[in-house]
């Protein structure tokens, strides 16, 4: 198996060519801009194409066109030109668009800062644009679930015919480990949806239009229909001792990897403590949220953003246990050695 | 040219069966408007060069929202203002078909003018065709960028005044200011003769297409009796006195003669030219032998620090690359946050049997430090027992620490012997695997073609590499005064 030190931004690229991607429209933006420098260095001699958009906006509306095309196609950027991307997400959500999108979150709300925050869980989860939608949220925590979960992505995407989106930070994109790659993927079927520009497929619509509430009504009917398919089928996450954890941490992507150096220090002082890392966000893991809260686990948040994830595990823990809760803000990055302090200090008094 | 005049185009359905009107026969569009005659151009335009079924028509936000009721062609629905960027979208995807990004004034000339340019400016092998009625026709007839001076609408009911909304857009003038479109014409529909040259410039845009040679926009100035609230004769009446006034007809550009026709064709990557291409290469652990180490020097947490500009970054990645190749479990990561105030650049380093957590080096067990404030900024942090190393050529004081082993090594002063004063890095990281045995050397050296882009400074590198190895190695240990 082919194997390389890498950075997590790069993952993401080389992830996205092994998966088959073939178009990339991006803008430049600290901490993603890597993920375009990439792209425009790997996709074209490969017959993909790179393209520098003129605006957030513009560039998910080259998504959006090339995926109506049922080629696997993808941007990325960061927080704010997210926000800017949104309109174009959620048309690709109404008109069921496979479109991938990464965003490496960085510190907000307005220009904040460069570092590394989780605080567009709720835009990125929660759909983010106008209407009823959800996208498929996927939350790497290495270098090498940047480059896997891209590649799951399309997979994803395309299955659903739904938005995805890898929803990972600064921290993570500027990480280097080691990267163990899969097969690339070369070959692909039709989709009996896409506009091909051909005979076969004239008669496909793409479109997000339905004039007639009735209609509309079906339409919205038919997603959550969907949604509710995924969080049945799609739901993953990490195991971290939760056998015989009688206090569980909940975190996800970055800070997960101190909350996992944090338990080991505290399992060797034999407190028996856990964690659940959601590997996806949407669809969210919280059966076995609520399992844990019926056998009245106690339960503890720690998150870069200001309670976003904790409301998310007190809805699915249904109030029936209290929700610890600790995090940081503005690009800080909690340490192990602090989370130690803190998961003691909850642990004791649960 | 369609059979005959009153036939309808094969570019039509022949029922317009998305239409939720119970009349499949008739449109949408109100008595006297000109998307009919627009939409006949086009679809003629379509079926004379035999592309019906390649075309896929970009529908906007506007009256011809609903273009695809009538188009028997692929067809996309955009956004308000984006059909230029999802034109560029699907026609980078498939290149062969045709793209139409069919727009109005406020799509393509308020909301969408960025798409519109750059679109133009990157002279994508499209066809724009920019219907221009000087009002906002769908929503119910706001001002437009394109209404004229005084025209009054429902958000200009005192007429447009310049002052307060400026002037109308120009868009075949503003558009004739960039290198790569290849064809730019304004036209009008106000009388048979105008409609005859519309018509034939609607089917040169495409034809430009078909033949692959760039990016073509076709003006077109269109009643609109319902936004206007005149009749349609008026209406055609006001076009010719008024707008053509403000609008000049006229072909801004033609360069379709001076472009060979082109097809691009698509190019479908194989397994190996992708492999090739991400430089992606079998890796054999078994190349490269862990070694023995003290119990104490296992599992290393590192921290290198140092002026930016000493290669204290790249010494990291030499550490997790080698570190790698003996098949631990490594990471690396450049300073962070509020690491990064006060002189100095770092990294962290973690080569571990077990799975690494935490990628940060808050309390590490080696420190590597290349300059006098990282030594000072970091030594207390280093764990009991751990192992400063730094370099004594240019940091003029000694670690504080005695519960700590400490390795000083004149790191530059050797550097500059082999003649490079910037391999003092290498000398730093050699030094640490001689003092320790955390790696092997062979895998140290390994490491070398992946982090030294420049080949010529690979063997320099090496050398220096050595020097540190034996200095390390040689060093005397000192017991620690616990």
């Amino acid at each position: 198996m082919a194997k390389e030190l890498l950075k997590g931004n790069y993952a993401v690229v080389k992830g996205a060519i092994l998966a088959g991607c073939r178009l990339y429209f991006g803008y430049p933006i600290t901490p993603a801009s890597e993920i375009a420098e990439a792209a425009s260095f790997y996709f074209p001699p490969i017959g993909g194409t790179f393209i520098q958009a003129e605006s957030e906006v513009a560039a998910i509306n080259m998504l959006y066109g090339a995926v109506s095309g049922g080629i696997r196609s993808m941007t990325a950027s960061s927080s704010p030109g997210i926000s800017l991307k949104m309109e174009g997400v959620s048309y690709a959500a109404g008109a069921e668009l496979p479109i991938v999108v990464v965003d490496v979150v960085r510190g907000g709300p307005g220009l904040g800062n460069i570092a590394p925050e989780q605080s567009d869980y709720n835009q990125v989860v929660k759909g983010g644009g106008h209407g009823n939608y959800k996208n498929i949220v996927l939350a790497p925590n290495s270098a090498q679930e940047m480059c896997d979960l891209t590649m799951d992505a399309f997979d994803l995407a395309f299955k659903y015919r739904n938005p995805t989106f890898i929803l990972t930070d600064g921290f993570i994109g500027q990480m280097m480990e080691p990267v163990t790659y899969k097969e690339p993927r070369v070959r692909f079927p039709r989709e009996d949806w896409a506009v091909y520009g051909d005979k076969e497929s004239k008669r496909n619509l793409i479109s997000s239009i339905f004039l007639d509430p009735d209609e509309l009504e079906d339409h919205n009917q038919k997603l959550q229909k969907k949604y509710e398919i995924i969080q049945e089928t799609e739901v993953r996450y990490e195991d971290y001792y939760l056998d015989d954890a009688k206090f569980v941490i909940i975190a996800y992507g970055i800070v997960s990897r101190m909350v996992r150096s944090a338990v080991d220090q505290l399992r060797q002082k034999g407190l028996k403590v856990g964690m659940l890392r959601p590997i996806t966000l949407f669809p969210f893991p919280r059966k076995e949220i609520k399992e844990m809260a019926d056998h009245g686990t106690a339960l503890m948040v720690t998150e870069m953003s200001n309670g976003q994830l904790l409301e998310d595990v007190k809805l699915a823990a249904e109030f029936k246990v209290p929700v610890h809760f600790y995090n940081r803000m503005g690009g800080n990055v909690p340490s192990t050695e602090e989370l130690y302090e803190q998961i003691k200090i909850q642990y004791q008094k649960s | 040219m369609a059979k005959t005049a009153w036939t309808k185009s094969d570019a039509f359905y022949n029922e317009y069966f998305r239409n939720p009107n119970p009349d499949k026969k008739s449109t949408h569009y109100c008595p006297g408007c000109g998307h009919g005659h627009v939409h006949k151009f086009l679809a003629e335009a379509f079926e004379d060069f035999g592309v019906v079924d390649q075309t896929i028509m970009i529908s906007p936000v506007g009256c011809s929202v609903f273009a695809y009721y009538y188009f028997d062609t692929g067809n996309i629905q955009a956004a308000h203002g984006r059909a230029a960027a999802v034109a560029t979208g699907i026609k980078r995807a498939h290149p062969h078909s045709i793209v139409v990004s069919y727009q109005g004034d406020g799509d393509l000339a308020a909301i969408g003018t960025a798409e519109l340019i750059h679109s133009a400016n990157r002279g994508e092998n499209i066809t724009v065709i920019f219907v221009n009625n000087a009002i906002y026709g769908m929503t119910g007839g706001q001002m437009a960028p394109t209404t004229l001076k005084g025209q009054k609408t429902t958000t200009s009911p005192r007429g447009r005044d310049p002052k307060n909304e400026g002037n109308p857009v120009k868009v075949c003038e503003m558009v004739n200011s960039l290198d790569a479109p290849v064809y730019l014409e304004r036209v009008s529909l106000h009388d048979v003769k105008h409609r005859a040259k519309a018509r034939m410039a609607i089917r040169k845009a495409i034809k430009n297409q078909v033949d692959g040679i760039g990016y073509s926009l076709v003006e077109v100035l269109s009643p609109c009796p319902s936004g206007w609230k005149m009749d349609p004769v008026d209406s055609m009446k006001w076009i010719e006195e008024e707008m053509t006034k403000v609008f000049p007809l006229e072909v801004f550009r033609d360069r379709s003669k001076e472009i060979e026709p082109s097809q691009e064709k698509k190019h479908i990557p194989t397994k190996d030219e992708i492999i090739t291409n991400l430089g992606l290469k079998e890796l054999h652990d078994e190349a490269f032998q862990k070694t023995q180490m003290a119990s104490h020097y296992k599992n290393p947490a590192i921290k290198a620090a140092g002026f930016g500009g000493q290669g204290i970054l790249l010494l990291g990645v030499g550490l997790a690359q080698a570190g790698m190749l003996e098949g631990y479990n490594v990471s690396w990561i450049p300073s962070y946050g509020p690491e990064m105030r006060g002189g100095t650049a770092n990294c962290h380093v973690h080569i571990s049997e077990k799975v690494v957590g935490s990628p940060i080096v808050s309390k590490p067990s080696v420190l590597l430090a290349m300059n006098r404030p990282s030594l000072e900024k970091f030594q207390k942090d280093v764990v009991k027992e751990g192992l400063i190393i730094y370099d004594s050529s240019l940091i003029d004081i000694k670690p504080d620490r005695d519960d700590v082993e400490i390795l000083d090594i004149p790191a530059t002063k050797i550097a500059d012997e082999l003649g490079n004063t910037r391999i003092a890095n290498m000398v730093i990281l050699g030094a640490l695997v001689g003092y320790t045995n955390i790696l092997n050397l062979k895998s140290l050296v390994a490491t070398l073609p992946y982090i030294i882009t420049r080949k010529r400074l690979i063997d320099v590198n090496k050398k220096a590499i050595e020097k540190g190895f034996e200095f390390g190695k040689n060093f005397q240990k000192k017991d620690l005064q616990n």
